[in-house]
C-alpha cells in the first residue's frame, strides 16, 4: 500500500482513538471523585472531535453543514439544560 | 465541478447540486439523531443523579472486557470506513469492495460480541422484568440502570444493524455494478452515518461501563 | 366573482398540466410530483378532520345537559382522546406544511420539485400507515388516556389500545421528520437564480422554521412514546414512581416536542397570512426582515417554554419561574408579527375577498389566543386556570382560530392555482363569516366557564354552567355548517367553477407566474428573480401602464 497523506492521517486517528480508549478505561480505575465522570466525558468529547475532523472531514464541508450539526447539539443542550433546571432544583427549599 | 457532466435526477440542475443536497440531507438526519439519542441520555442523567450509588453498583456488574473490545472494534471499523470513502473517491473498485465488506464484517463482530454480552447478562438475571435479581439495597434502582442499558445499547445496536446491511449491500454493488462506481456520494453518506453511530457509542461506553469502577 | 372582462376567454381544451398528466390510480399513488402529493395529503387530512370533528360534535352534544347521559363516562374519555390525537397529529400538524407546503414550496422558489421526491412520497405513506394504526386503535375500542398519554396512567393502568395509538403517532412522526428534512434541503439548495434569502416569500420562511421544529422535536416524541410503550409492554420502566421512576421525565420529554408542535401548527398559518395581507391590501409587506427574524425566533423560543404545561405538577418551582419568564418572551416576536400585518393594512387598498376574510379572522383570533396564553404563563394565575375550560378555549383560539383559519385562507387563496378553477365567491364569504361567528360562539363561553372553574375532560358539570355550555354547543353546530360549506362548494368548483387564469388575484410571487394548474415541471421556462417580494407598488404601476396601452 502506498502511504499517501490520507492513509497516514487515518492510521494516526485510529491510533489516537484506541489510545484514548485505553486512557478512559485506565482513568476509571483511579479515584478522582466527581472528576471521574468529567474526565470520561471529556475523553469522549475528544474522540468525537477526532472522528468529526478526520473521518467525517467536517472542516472540508460547507458552513451550512457546520450550522446543521451545531443546531442539533444546541437543541439537545436546551433540552438538557431546561429539564435539569427542574431535576436539580426540585429539592431546594 | 468535474462531475457536473454526470447523470442527475430531473429535479436538480446538475450533479453537484444533487450531491450537495444529498450530503446536507444526511447531516440534517444526523442532527435529528442527536435529539433522538439525546432524549435517552437525558433520562440516564436524571436517574444517575437521583440514584448515584445504585448506578455505580449496577455499572460494576457490566462486562467491561466486552464493552472495551467492542469500542475498539467500532473505532477500527470507522477507520476502515474512512478508507472506503477514500477508495470510492479514487474510483478504486477492489479497494472499495474490500474495505466496505471489512467494515461490515467488523459491524457484525460488534453485534456478535454484544449478543454474547446480552446472553451473559440475561443468564445473570440482569434483564429488567420479572426475573431481574440484584443485591439489596439497590435492586429496584439497579433495574432502572439495566433498563436504560438495554434500551440505549439496543437502539444503538439497531442502528449498527441497519448500517451493516447498507454497507454490505454497497460492498456487493461496488463489486458487481459499474453504475455504483460512477457516483461516490452514496458511500460518503454511508460513512457519515457509520461514524455518527460510532460517536454515540463513544459516549455510551463510559456512561455504562465505567461508573465508579475504582471503588 | 373574480373574473374580469379584461382577461381573454379561456380555451376549453385543457393544456398539459400536472392534473391531466396520467389519470390512473397508479399515477396518483406512485406519483413523485410534489403537487400531487400535496393533493394526496389534502384528501387524507380532510378525512381525518371530519373524524376528529365527529368526536368533538359528540362531546358538545353530551355537554348540552349538566348530567350528560348521551354517552358513558368511559366513552367520553375515549372521545376527547380521539379528538385530540386525530386533530393534533393527523390534521393540524400536517395541514399547512404537507398540503400547501408540498404544493407551494417548489413553485415559490422556482424549482421543478422538492429535493427528494421519492422520500416525499414515502412521507405520505408513513402518514397513512400511522393514521391507519390510529384509526384501528379507535375502531378496536379506543384509548382513554387523553392526547398527552401521561404516565403512569398510559403505561400501567389504562385499558384500551394505547400501543396501537402510540405506534400510529410514532410512524407518522417519521413521515414528519422526512417532510421537514426534505423542505429544509429544498429551500437551501434549490432556489431559482436571484432568489436570495431575503427575497423569499414569508410563507417559505415559516415553512423553513416549521421544518426545523419537525426535524428537531419529533425524534424526542418518538423515543418518548417508545419508552411509554416498552413500559406498558414489559412492566419495566422509568416513568413509574412505584419502581423509582419519575412521571415528570415523561412530561418533560413529551412537552419538549408538544410545545414546539404548537408552533408547527401556527407558524405556517402566519406565513399564509403574510402572503394574503399584502396581496389584498395591494401593498408591500411592512417590515419584511422583522417578520422573517420573528419567525425564526418564535421557532427557537418555542423550544424554551415547555415547562409552562407543568406548573401544577411537582416540577421545581424554580424551573417553573424560568419557564414562566421564557414563556412571556415568546409574545414579543408574535406581537411583532401582528403589528407588522396591521401596519401593512394601513393606507392599503383593501379588498374583502374570501382569503382576506380568513386573514382578518386569523389576526383577531390569534391575538385573543395569544393574550390569554399570557394569563396561563403567569405562575399564580395558572394554578387557578390549569386544566379548566380556559385552557381549552385558549388553545382552540390558537389552533382553530389561528391554524385552521390560516389553512382555510390559504386553501381559498391558492385553490385557483391548485385546480385552475374559481369557487363561488359569495358562498365562500358566507362560509368564512359562518366559521368566524360559530367559532367565537363555541369557544368564547369556554373562557368564562374556565374562569368560573369548570374543569376540562368531565362529561358532567354543575348546573350553573349550563347556559354557557348550551351557547358553546350551539356555536359548534354553526361551526360544523361553516366547515361543511367549503367541502361542498370547493368540490362543486372542480367541475363547474370558472377557469381561473394564471393569476386571478394579481398577486406577486413565482407561483402566480406559471399557468393554473401548473405543468408537471412547474415552469415552462426556468424563472429568474430580479425583484423584492411583495412588490405590489411596481406591479400596480405596470398594470396601469398596460391598461393605458390597451386603451
Amino acid at each position: 500500500m502506498n502511504r499517501e497523506p490520507a492513509t497516514n492521517r487515518f492510521l494516526f486517528t485510529a491510533g489516537a482513538l484506541l489510545g484514548l480508549l485505553a486512557l478512559t478505561v485506565g482513568a476509571a480505575y483511579v479515584n478522582l471523585g466527581p472528576f471521574n465522570t468529567i474526565a470520561a466525558l471529556t475523553i469522549s468529547a475528544a474522540k468525537t472531535v477526532l472522528i468529526l475532523v478526520f473521518f467525517m472531514e467536517i472542516r472540508e464541508r460547507s458552513p451550512v453543514i457546520w450550522v446543521a450539526l451545531a443546531t442539533g447539539f444546541f437543541f439537545f443542550g436546551i433540552m438538557f439544560a431546561l429539564a435539569m433546571s427542574d431535576f436539580l432544583t426540585r429539592g431546594w427549599k | 465541478m468535474p462531475d457536473s457532466t454526470l447523470a442527475h435526477a430531473p429535479q436538480f440542475d446538475d450533479a453537484s447540486q444533487q450531491r450537495e443536497s444529498a450530503t446536507f440531507g444526511m447531516w440534517i438526519f444526523l442532527a435529528t439523531e442527536i435529539l433522538f439519542f439525546g432524549a435517552m441520555f437525558l433520562g440516564y442523567t436524571a436517574y444517575r443523579l437521583a440514584y448515584p450509588a445504585a448506578f455505580a453498583a449496577a455499572s460494576r456488574h457490566t462486562l467491561l472486557a466486552f464493552g472495551a473490545t467492542n469500542t475498539a472494534v467500532l473505532l477500527i471499523s470507522s477507520a476502515t470506513m474512512a478508507f472506503a470513502v477514500r477508495a470510492a473517491r479514487e474510483k478504486r473498485r477492489t479497494a472499495l469492495t474490500v474495505r466496505l465488506l471489512l467494515t461490515a464484517a467488523l459491524g457484525v463482530l460488534f453485534l456478535c460480541i454484544k449478543g454474547f454480552e446480552y446472553a451473559r447478562e440475561i443468564s445473570e438475571h440482569l434483564l429488567p422484568g420479572a426475573s431481574f435479581q440484584f443485591d439489596q439495597p439497590y435492586a429496584s434502582h439497579a433495574e432502572m440502570f439495566f433498563y436504560l442499558y438495554f434500551l440505549m445499547t439496543g437502539v444503538h445496536a439497531l442502528h449498527v444493524t441497519i448500517g451493516v446491511v447498507l454497507i454490505a449491500i454497497s460492498g456487493f454493488r461496488a463489486w458487481r455494478t459499474d453504475a455504483f462506481m460512477r457516483n461516490d456520494t452514496a458511500v460518503d453518506l454511508l460513512g457519515l452515518y457509520w461514524h455518527f453511530v460510532d460517536i454515540i457509542w463513544v459516549f455510551l461506553f463510559p456512561l455504562i461501563y465505567l461508573v465508579e469502577r475504582h471503588s | 366573482m373574480n373574473t374580469e372582462t379584461r382577461e381573454l376567454p379561456m380555451t376549453l381544451e385543457p393544456r398539459a398540466n400536472y392534473l391531466n398528466d396520467g389519470h390512473s390510480i397508479r399515477s396518483w399513488l406512485l406519483t413523485t410530483d410534489h403537487k400531487r402529493i400535496g393533493l394526496l395529503y389534502m384528501v387524507s387530512i380532510t378525512l381525518f378532520f371530519f373524524v376528529g370533528g365527529a368526536a368533538a360534535a359528540m362531546m358538545r352534544l353530551e355537554l348540552l345537559r349538566p348530567q350528560g347521559g348521551l354517552v358513558t363516562s368511559a366513552l367520553y374519555n375515549k372521545l376527547f382522546t380521539m379528538h385530540g390525537v386525530i386533530m393534533v397529529w393527523f390534521f393540524l400538524i400536517p395541514s399547512i406544511p404537507t398540503v400547501l407546503g408540498n404544493f407551494l414550496v417548489p413553485l415559490m422558489i422556482g424549482a421543478r420539485d422538492v429535493a427528494f421526491p421519492r422520500l416525499n412520497l414515502v412521507s405520505w405513506y408513513l402518514f397513512i400507515a400511522g393514521g391507519a394504526s390510529a384509526l384501528w386503535a379507535i375502531i378496536a375500542g379506543g384509548v382513554d388516556t387523553g392526547w398527552t398519554f401521561y404516565t403512569p396512567y398510559s403505561s400501567t393502568y389504562a385499558n384500551g389500545h394505547v400501543l396501537a395509538m402510540a405506534a400510529g403517532i410514532f410512524i407518522a412522526g417519521f413521515g414528519s421528520i422526512a417532510t421537514g428534512l426534505n423542505f429544509i434541503v429544498t429551500i437551501h439548495k434549490m432556489r431559482a437564480p436571484g432568489l436570495t434569502w431575503f427575497r423569499l416569500p414569508l410563507f417559505i420562511w415559516t415553512i423553513y422554521t416549521t421544518s426545523l421544529i419537525l426535524v428537531l422535536a419529533t425524534p424526542v416524541l418518538a423515543i418518548t412514546l417508545t419508552l411509554m410503550a416498552l413500559e406498558r409492554l414489559f412492566g419495566v420502566g422509568i416513568f413509574n414512581p412505584a419502581m423509582g421512576g419519575d412521571p415528570l421525565l415523561f412530561q418533560h420529554l413529551f412537552w419538549f416536542y408538544s410545545h414546539p408542535a404548537v408552533y408547527i401548527m401556527i407558524l405556517p398559518s402566519m406565513g399564509v397570512v403574510s402572503e394574503l395581507i399584502p396581496c389584498f391590501s395591494r401593498k408591500s409587506i411592512f417590515g419584511y426582515n422583522f417578520i422573517a427574524y420573528a419567525t425564526i425566533s418564535i421557532g427557537v423560543f418555542g423550544f424554551l417554554v415547555w415547562g409552562h404545561h407543568m406548573f401544577v405538577s411537582s416540577q421545581s418551582v424554580y424551573a417553573g419561574m424560568i419557564f414562566s419568564i421564557l414563556s412571556f418572551l415568546v409574545s414579543i416576536p408574535s406581537a411583532i408579527k401582528v403589528f407588522n400585518w396591521t401596519a401593512t393594512l394601513y393606507k392599503g387598498s383593501i379588498t374583502f375577498q374570501t382569503p382576506m376574510l380568513y386573514a382578518f379572522g386569523f389576526i383577531g383570533l390569534f391575538t385573543i389566543g395569544g393574550l390569554t396564553g399570557l394569563f396561563l404563563a403567569a405562575l399564580a394565575v395558572d394554578v387557578h386556570l390549569h386544566d379548566t375550560y380556559f385552557v381549552i378555549a385558549h388553545f382552540h383560539y390558537i389552533m382553530v382560530g389561528g391554524a385552521v383559519m390560516g389553512y382555510l385562507g390559504g386553501l381559498h387563496f391558492w385553490w385557483p392555482k391548485i385546480t385552475g378553477r374559481l369557487y363561488c365567491e359569495w358562498l365562500a364569504k358566507l362560509a368564512a363569516v359562518t366559521i368566524f361567528a360559530g367559532f367565537n360562539l363555541t369557544f368564547f363561553p369556554q373562557f368564562i366557564l374556565g374562569f368560573m372553574g369548570m374543569p376540562r375532560r368531565y362529561p358532567v358539570y354543575a348546573p350553573e354552567f349550563q347556559v354557557l355550555n348550551v351557547l358553546s354547543t350551539a356555536g359548534a353546530s354553526i361551526l360544523a355548517i361553516g366547515y361543511l360549506l367549503p367541502l361542498a362548494y370547493l368540490l362543486w368548483s372542480l367541475r363547474y367553477g370558472k377557469p381561473a387564469g394564471a393569476n386571478p388575484w394579481k398577486a406577486t410571487g413565482l407561483e402566480w407566474k406559471t399557468s393554473s394548474p401548473p405543468p408537471r415541471d412547474n415552469f415552462a421556462n426556468a424563472p429568474v428573480v430580479t425583484e423584492e417580494p411583495y412588490n405590489y407598488d411596481a406591479q400596480a404601476a405596470e398594470l396601469s401602464l398596460e391598461e393605458n396601452s390597451h386603451a
